[in-house]
């Protein structure tokens, strides 16, 4: 049994070491710069990692943009207004989005999202919002915003479910006695459970994030693989993941390969990061600690 | 006069003003909107998948391998075995460790070095999984060649967090007395963990297993480049291995009509698979002794 559990700690360790010496090479080539050039050129053996790096935050950004609201209010629909039959039902089927496979995600999003926004919602943008140049380029629909609309959906049953589990545990009595003062129903759900669970549900977000920046397959199918660092949202773009999903088995030369591993690291420690300070939110809410409201 | 007064504070109250609540409503409003615009994609796509999906299964697809480029028919047969090679790799290595790691942190964990693991199994299971694919690259593939097995160690590494941390939680909800009570007859530690205390927990355990299992069998990234995928048959644990998931991105990238359907057939019986096994576990967890998985 110990050494199941120190083999927990012997798997990340492996991963660490591996990722640290497969990307030695790459290190040595570029350096810190290999994170600020932004030519990805395998025939000359040149490589910058910042289209990828652009690409993972913007349409991460995006996809929480989206999700962020839509979350938060599905979980306080489930926890403060909702008849409770159907309660259950309801988290039910959010947490089955969640069951999705990425690659069904990807193929949905390839014959459904992508056509709609190439043929639909791009036009009309440019027709009504042309002029903030948000929205320029061909219709074509493989784009950054596509990879944000469907990390949206993806990373919503993650964000709704912790701030679902962080409302409920805001004590009953905060919202009697916000209710006593005269309150009506949303007044009491902003005074006295949002702004009581405000940790928490940033902690749920953040932990969103974590899962955005690292989500391949869909991304891969739907942001269009070019990197390059566009203004237009409907622009295609290239990401941390899909750049190693793509090129990883086809990779030839040494230094290729220990680039895409440098990505891998990269994208390893930014995951880690945001995961850790994601669960540190999380659990000075959930265990216990009093809520900011009380002290 | 009790009736007097009672009106007098009622009096009191100031009515809700009329901005207040059209804010009260406005919001509950939103509230059933964004519960509306969640649940529009979920039967967007389980309505397409169905639509696309089960028209699309044949005979053919269930039996046979792939055509070559360009030629219709065949089907995905070697894709949906080499995915129960690889998960049946994945399983026999990742469930024991998981297992194991989790009676370690239930049973031995109240010290700092339970806390290390704890977080280290968190902190992996928020590794992206293209990640683990890349390490499990570059300890089995790199310097050597494709095979089902480096994916099947990618996925059981992807497992292990998951089936470590519900096990223990299970572990603990097995009562002290009857530990004690197992200690009290002579029955050693050890077996007082594995044939009182785990047999105990056993549904709670699968429960974990079966989630993290579910979690796994859709993963397509880390395989990409550790099984790469496969046109033939091959029950080999060496050699390039075809999986469904591979199988059905490889498909949706052509560009050809008759490899989409496919793609649909095989996202179906992938979805298929997962939710049986989601709502499997729904109702054993409801029907078993264990509330909280």
């Amino acid at each position: 049994m110990t050494a199941c559990g120190l083999g927990i700690l012997g798997v990340l360790g492996l991963i660490v070491y591996e990722l640290l010496s497969g990307s030695k090479l790459s290190w040595h080539a570029f350096g810190f710069g290999f994170f600020a050039a932004s030519d990805w050129d395998p025939v000359n053996q040149h490589f910058g990692a910042l289209p990828f790096i652009f690409g993972t935050l913007v349409s991460s950004l995006l996809a929480l943009i989206i999700a962020v609201p839509l979350s938060v209010g599905v979980a306080v629909f489930t926890t403060e207004m909702c008849p409770k039959a159907l309660r259950g039902p309801l988290s039910f089927f959010v947490e089955l989005l969640a069951a999705i496979p990425s690659v069904v995600y990807g193929l949905w999003a390839m014959f459904v999202l992508v056509p709609l926004l190439g043929q639909h919602v791009q036009p009309f943008l440019q027709k009504t919002l042309g002029w903030t140049t948000l929205f320029e380029g061909p219709a074509i629909g493989y784009s950054m915003l596509a990879a944000g609309i469907i990390l949206a959906i993806m990373i919503i049953p993650i964000i709704s479910s912790i701030t679902r589990e962080v409302l409920m545990v805001v004590p009953q009595h905060q919202r009697e006695a916000v209710l006593a003062l005269g309150a009506t129903r949303w007044e009491m759900i902003r005074i006295g459970v949002l702004r009581n669970a405000r940790a928490g549900i940033v902690g749920g977000i953040i932990l969103g994030l974590g899962r955005a920046l690292g989500e391949t397959m869909a991304v891969t199918m739907v942001i269009g693989n070019s990197p390059q660092i566009a203004k237009s949202l409907f622009a295609p773009g290239y990401s941390m993941a899909s750049v190693m999903a793509n090129e990883f088995s086809e990779a030839t030369g040494d230094v290729y390969i220990s680039s895409l591993i440098e990505i891998g690291l990269a994208l390893f420690l930014v995951t880690i990061i945001v995961n850790a300070l994601a669960q540190l939110l999380v659990w000075t809410v959930t265990r216990g600690q009093p809520a900011r409201g009380n002290a | 006069m009790p009736e007097v007064s009672a009106n007098a504070a009622l009096h009191s109250v100031p009515p809700i003003s009329l901005s207040r609540r059209i804010t009260d409503h406005a919001m509950t409003g939103v509230a059933v909107l964004t519960v509306l615009l969640v649940l529009t994609p979920l039967v967007a796509i389980f309505g397409y998948l169905v639509y696309r999906g089960v028209g699309a299964i044949d005979w053919a697809f269930l039996t046979q391998t792939p055509k070559p480029v360009g030629e219709a028919g065949g089907g995905m047969a070697n894709a949906i075995v080499g995915s129960a090679l690889i998960l049946g790799i994945a399983s026999i290595v990742g469930v024991p460790f998981g297992v194991g790691a989790g009676i370690y942190l239930a049973e031995f964990g109240r010290n700092r070095m339970g806390q290390a693991i704890r977080f280290t199994a968190d902190v992996l299971n928020g590794v992206p999984s293209i990640v683990i694919g890349v390490a499990a690259y570059a300890m089995l593939v790199l310097h050597r060649h494709f095979s089902a097995l480096a994916g099947g160690v990618a996925l059981a590494i992807m497992m292990v967090p998951t089936i470590s941390r519900t096990t223990e939680e299970m572990l603990l909800l097995v009562p002290q007395a009857l530990r004690e009570a197992a200690y009290g007859l002579g029955v050693p530690r050890w077996r007082t963990t594995l044939s009182i205390t785990l047999r105990t927990a056993t549904s709670g355990v699968i429960t974990g297993v079966m989630l993290a299992f579910a979690r796994v069998a859709g993963e397509t990234a880390p395989l990409l480049f550790t099984t790469l995928g496969n046109s033939f048959w091959n029950l080999k644990i060496d050699q390039a291995t075809a999986a469904l998931p591979l199988q059905i991105y490889v498909y949706a990238n052509s560009p050809y009509d008759d490899w989409h359907r496919q793609a649909w057939a095989g996202a179906f019986v992938l979805i298929v698979l997962i939710v049986t096994s989601v709502a499997a576990v729904r109702y054993a967890v409801r029907r078993g002794n264990f509330g909280a998985a």
